[in-house]
C-alpha cells in the first residue's frame, strides 16, 4: 500500500484521533497521532490485513522546544513491504504516552530510553526505569535546557 | 633462567641487593587484569595477540583483581561504571600499579566538552601510574607504556613506601 492509503485507512478508522499527515515533500511519510489512542492505533496497524505492520524499527524521544515533546516510531512491515513513520507530542508538564510494550516487544527497551532520556512516562509499560544512565541519576540529559550537574556522587563531572 | 646462566662462567653466585632482586622480579612479570571498557579494548587484545605479544614480557591477562599487579584501564569510563572501578581497584593487593590507555581514560577523550555521563579522566577516582596517549594508542604505544613501568618499578625500593 502507499503511504497515502495507509493514512487514508487510519483517518477513517480513528476520525479525530490522527491529528495531521504529511506524504509529500518529508523523506518519510508520516503521521501524527494524539498520545492517548497510540496503543489502539498501534494494535491496528499490527493485526489488520491491509497493514500488517509486524516490525517496529526504531522508536526514538524528540525535544521540540518551547515545552513540548515527542515520540517517533517507525514501523515496517515486512509482509506487505511497506513503512510508515508515527508521530505524537506531548507536554513536559504532562508526558504520559500509551506504552505500545505488549504491541511490539522490542518497545521494552527503546520506552526504558526514551524516559530516561527525555522523562516522557509511558503508562502501561511494565519495567520503566534507567537503562543508560546510573539509577540515581537527576534530570533528563537530552532535553534541550538540561544543565551538566556539578557532581555526581563525589566525581567532578565537567572538565 | 634462559639468559642469566650464561653470564657466569666462573661461579654460579650472584650478589645483588634484595631491592634490585624483588624489582627484578616484579617488573619481569606483571600480570595485568583484563580491564577494557570501550575500543581500547580491542587495541589491548591486539597487542597481547601474537603479532604484537604481550606474553614475552611476562605479562598475561588475569581475570580478577585479586591475582593481578596491574590495572590497564582501557577505554571510557563513565559515571556508571567508575564507582566499580574503584571497587575492582581497591580489591587489587599491594604492590598494584595502574596504566591509563587512551585518552578517553586518560582525560575524558574526545567526550570532554559536552560527555554527561563520561568521567574526564580515570585519575578522578584512583591513582595512575603511566598514562598512554592516543585514541586508541598503537599497540606499539601500549608495549611502550609498559615498559615505563618497568622503569618505574626498576627504581623502586624497599625503604621507601610507595605511596598510594
Amino acid at each position: 500500500m502507499i503511504p497515502q492509503e495507509i493514512s487514508d485507512v487510519l483517518k477513517a478508522t480513528f476520525g479525530d484521533a490522527v491529528l495531521e499527515s504529511r506524504i509529500d515533500g518529508v523523506l518519510d511519510p508520516f503521521v501524527k497521532v494524539a498520545p492517548g489512542p497510540v496503543k489502539d492505533v498501534a494494535l491496528f496497524l499490527r493485526d489488520n490485513e491491509q497493514m500488517l505492520f509486524d516490525v517496529l524499527m526504531c522508536l526514538s524521544g524528540v525535544d521540540y522546544t518551547g515545552g513540548r515533546l515527542g515520540v517517533v516510531y517507525h514501523l515496517h512491515s515486512m509482509k506487505r513491504n511497506h513503512k510508515l513513520v508515527v508521530k505524537t507530542e506531548v507536554t513536559v508538564d504532562d508526558p504520559h504516552v500509551a506504552s505500545v510494550e505488549s504491541v511490539w516487544k522490542t518497545a521494552n527497551w527503546h520506552e526504558r530510553e526514551a524516559f530516561d532520556l527525555y522523562g516522557i512516562v509511558f503508562d502501561g509499560h511494565p519495567d520503566l526505569r534507567r537503562i543508560l544512565m546510573p539509577y540515581d541519576w537527576q534530570g533528563h540529559p537530552l532535553r534541550k535546557d538540561y544543565k551538566v550537574p556539578e557532581f555526581y556522587n563525589g566525581m567532578k563531572v565537567p572538565y | 633462567m634462559g639468559l642469566l646462566d650464561q653470564k657466569f662462567e666462573n661461579s654460579n653466585i650472584i650478589i645483588t641487593s634484595m631491592d634490585s632482586l624483588l624489582n627484578w622480579a616484579r617488573l619481569s612479570s606483571i600480570w595485568g587484569m583484563q580491564f577494557g571498557l570501550a575500543c581500547c579494548a580491542i587495541e589491548m587484545m591486539a597487542t597481547g595477540a601474537s603479532h604484537y605479544d604481550l606474553d614475552r614480557f611476562g605479562t598475561f591477562f588475569r581475570g580478577t583483581p585479586r591475582q593481578s599487579d596491574v590495572m590497564i584501564v582501557a577505554g571510557t569510563v563513565t559515571l556508571k561504571m567508575a564507582s566499580r572501578v574503584k571497587v575492582l581497584y581497591d580489591q587489587m593487593s599491594e604492590p598494584r600499579y595502574v596504566i591509563s590507555m587512551g585518552s578517553c581514560s586518560n582525560c575524558g577523550g574526545p567526550y570532554w566538552e559536552h560527555g554527561y555521563h563520561v568521567l574526564k579522566g580515570v585519575d578522578r577516582i584512583i591513582p595512575v601510574d603511566v598514562y598512554v596517549p592516543g585514541c586508541p594508542p598503537r599497540p606499539e604505544a601500549l608495549m611502550e607504556g609498559l615498559l615505563k613501568l618497568q622503569e618505574k618499578i626498576r627504581t623502586e625500593s624497599l625503604a621507601k613506601k610507595k605511596s598510594a
